[in-house]
């Protein structure tokens, strides 16, 4: 079962590879990562996704807890949460192409967001699943360049992953 | 306030820390370290041979007193001799603060002369590591490592040195401090009362009890609870490889240690129990054989201050995370409070019927309980642990090296007190051994400390012999010889049809006993079981020599009980080359 687990970690140097070490050192897959400073300059936030059976995520969550840099972490696939991967794709949009992959852009709420001669660059925000059905639709036309940010999650309403 | 350079405060720490010993080698990026250990530093510095032994000395004498061994060693090739023993120390859970020197901060990335990134490559195998980036953290930087090392579950802590950060030129106000509190890192105090409520219960339940004590016992000071709680109820103990000595060896509830090469009463009591206590043990994979068939009927009560360790193999049915000492008093109160009501409990009609089934078990293939190896002209391995366990009247502090000889010495010296027998358990190093027993002749230079060992594994750390003329560390060695990498041999012999792929050394081997005397010891060399006893006395009679025993043993003999492996459970085992279960 795939699961998001979130991290608040101390912003020191080495931490992030001390959470990247611990999962190729025990065997275990990341999906995505996404990492970035939050509110409070002392701490990043880390979500990461994840692929195994429940016994597996419980060893991984107790050994992420075991890593001194790690201060707090929530599996946020255990409540209601939101998750978003932002995705900036390059296609080439030429002729009759062009206005098809407005269309696809449109039907998927996303936006163009560069405009060359021949190609489009769209940004799109939403679940995993939005951004491969999006990947999917856009089969057809010639996709010159896909990145996503991994996915960064939060839980619903006032439950909070905070110090 | 007091001025002091980087070095300066190191060293400084180092005292206020009440450090005993620190192990090290000097070299470039640690010079001004040593420079301020030279001239104001009230901690002897033990200069070893290899940096591989400094980690294995402190590691030694981690074990042996509780408190954590300290290691300063320099940059590159310094850090990286360090690694094994660090391993070593992680996988066992042993406390251990080493301090690596690096290259100068600017440097740092650039491959510099004896550059290494020591905080990534020791990144697997610590508890906790940490750079230092500024002089003036020093000191919290120090405190934390040994907090970490020596707290929760314990392990090895790096502390990373760029040399620039040490010059003597540049003074900070130093004030180490009394305590630290990290945010992130807070190790369970107690366990869950509910739990411990349920597991007394279960335990109280039981009709075909074990008490199954690791290593964690011995790290967490519980052996004396743990000792009271069996007796109390009259259950039956094994220790593992790590936990010997942990409940006393004769004691008549003592079943032996389990696992692989464990009793045939223990791994037999295992497998048709229906409650197993585990404590302070990881279900290692040397103790369940097979996971899947590992104790069919046991319900599982495993208490352990680190909760990664709980279902990690075997899933527990009453998980406890909490330190041994403070869950094994709740224990021992909320089992008086239920017994106190129910005056049945536990069953000691059943537990009458267990002991009687146990004891079969020990007359017919107890290790203890006769002899179990057979005749032979030469002398047999288990006969020289017996005669050292004779000589030393079992209050020797044994240390070993990694092969047959450790599970001869595991089988046949009987600990009855912790952290007497010290071992490389997790990791499995051999050279462990001698180094080890100079950290343990060091913190108790009055006892007698004896290294078992072969003499594949003594020459991997083979140099310091040295160390010990210099230092006055006069332990004894007792070398089982048989010519052969003997555990390789035996699984040649087993798995192998007897191809000993590199496992003789044919004529290769030193005069041992000339050997020693180029360093100054006293070696001998034994053939004849007759003269074993005396040699033996002989040895341990020179209290102020390290005395090399070069005991010429039977080649051929095997390790037995031996798991049934692949696909067998606990109670598959062969018990002789041509009998098993």
């Amino acid at each position: 079962m795939r699961r998001i687990i979130s991290i608040l970690l101390e912003n020191e140097p080495g931490a992030l590879s001390r959470v990247v070490g611990l999962f190729s050192q025990r065997g275990y897959n990341i999906e995505t990562l996404n990492v970035a400073p939050t509110d409070d300059p002392t701490l990043s936030r880390l979500t990461l996704t994840s692929v195994g059976d429940d016994k597996q995520i419980e060893q991984i969550t107790k050994h992420l807890n075991k890593l001194i840099d790690v201060v707090k972490l929530v599996d946020l696939t255990e409540g209601a949460h939101i998750e978003r991967d932002l995705m900036l794709i390059k296609v080439r949009a030429q002729g009759a192409l062009r206005d098809e992959v407005k269309r696809t852009t449109d039907i998927f709420r996303g936006q163009i967001v560069d405009v060359g001669p021949n190609v489009y660059t769209i940004q799109l925000a939403g679940t995993s699943d939005k951004l491969d059905s999006f990947v999917a639709a856009m089969a057809g036309m010639d996709i010159l360049e896909v990145v996503r940010s991994g996915v960064a999650g939060i839980s619903r309403g006032e439950k909070v992953l905070s110090l | 306030m007091e001025l002091l350079s980087g070095g300066e405060m190191i060293a400084r720490a180092l005292e206020d820390e009440g450090v005993e010993y620190i192990f090290g080698y000097p070299g470039g990026a640690v010079l001004h370290i040593y420079d301020a250990l030279f001239k104001d530093c009230k901690v002897p510095h033990i200069l070893v041979r290899h940096e591989q032994a400094a980690t294995h000395a402190a590691d030694g004498y981690a074990r042996a007193t509780g408190k954590p061994g300290v290691v300063l060693v320099t940059s590159g090739p310094g850090a990286t001799n360090a690694i094994t023993g660090i391993a070593t120390a992680y996988m066992d859970s042993i406390p251990m603060v080493v301090l690596s020197g690096q290259v100068q901060s600017h440097l740092i990335g650039e491959d510099a002369f004896q550059e290494t990134d020591m905080i990534g490559i020791s990144r697997p195998i610590v508890k906790h590591s940490f750079m230092v980036k500024r002089a003036e953290d020093i000191p919290l930087m120090i405190k934390k490592a040994f907090y970490i090392a020596s707290t929760g579950r314990p392990g090895p802590v790096v502390v990373d040195i760029p040399k620039d950060i040490t010059r003597p030129d540049e003074k900070f106000e130093y004030r180490y401090p009394d305590s630290v509190k990290m945010r992130s890192y807070a190790p369970a105090q107690r366990g869950h009362t509910g739990q411990i409520k349920k597991a007394a219960k279960l335990l109280l339940s039981a009709k075909r009890p074990v008490i199954y004590a690791g290593g964690g016992v011995v790290q967490g000071e519980g052996s004396e609870l743990l000792t009271r709680l069996a007796r109390e109820l009259n259950y039956p103990v094994t220790n593992t490889l790590m936990g010997l000595g942990a409940f006393p060896a004769t004691d008549r509830q003592f079943l032996g240690m389990l696992g692989m090469h464990g009793f045939y009463e223990a791994n037999m009591a295992m497998h048709h129990s229906d409650v197993i206590l585990a404590v302070g043990a990881r279900f290692d994979d040397r103790v369940t054989n097979t996971v899947s068939k590992f104790c069919p009927g046991a319900k599982v009560i495993h208490v352990d201050v680190d909760p990664a360790a709980i279902s990690k193999t075997v899933m527990a049915d009453i998980p406890i995370v909490g330190p041994v000492q403070s869950v094994l008093e709740e224990m021992l109160n909320q089992i008086s409070l239920i017994s106190e009501k129910n005056a049945d409990q536990p069953d000691q009609g059943a537990l009458e019927r267990w002991w009687h089934q146990i004891d079969e078990w020990r007359d017919k293939h107890g290790l203890w309980s006769g002899r179990r190896y057979g005749e032979s002209e030469k002398i047999m391995p288990q006969q020289v642990i017996e005669s050292l366990y004779r000589v030393t009247k079992g209050d020797a502090y044994v240390t070993s090296d990694v092969g047959q000889h450790q599970m001869f010495a595991a089988q046949y010296y009987r600990f009855d007190q912790p952290r007497r027998w010290i071992n490389s358990g997790g990791l499995g190093t051999m050279g462990f051994g001698l180094p080890a027993a100079m950290g343990v002749k060091l913190a108790f230079p009055d006892m007698d400390v004896a290294c078992v060992t072969g003499e594949g594994s003594i020459q991997m750390n083979i140099q310091e012999l040295s160390t010990c003329t210099q230092y006055n560390t006069p332990v004894k060695i007792i070398n089982l010889r048989n010519n052969y990498l003997g555990m390789v041999k035996q699984w040649q012999d087993m798995q192998y049809e007897g191809r000993y792929a590199m496992s003789t050394y044919e004529d290769s081997l030193p005069d041992f006993v000339k050997l020693m005397e180029a360093y100054g010891h006293v070696g001998m060399q034994v053939r004849k079981l007759e003269d074993l006893d005396a040699k033996m006395e002989e040895a341990f009679a020179m209290k102020d020599k390290l005395v090399f025993l070069d005991i010429i043993i039977d080649p051929m003999e095997h390790v037995y009980p031996m798991h049934v492996a692949p696909n067998g459970s606990m109670k598959d085992m062969w018990l002789s080359k041509n009998e098993r279960t």
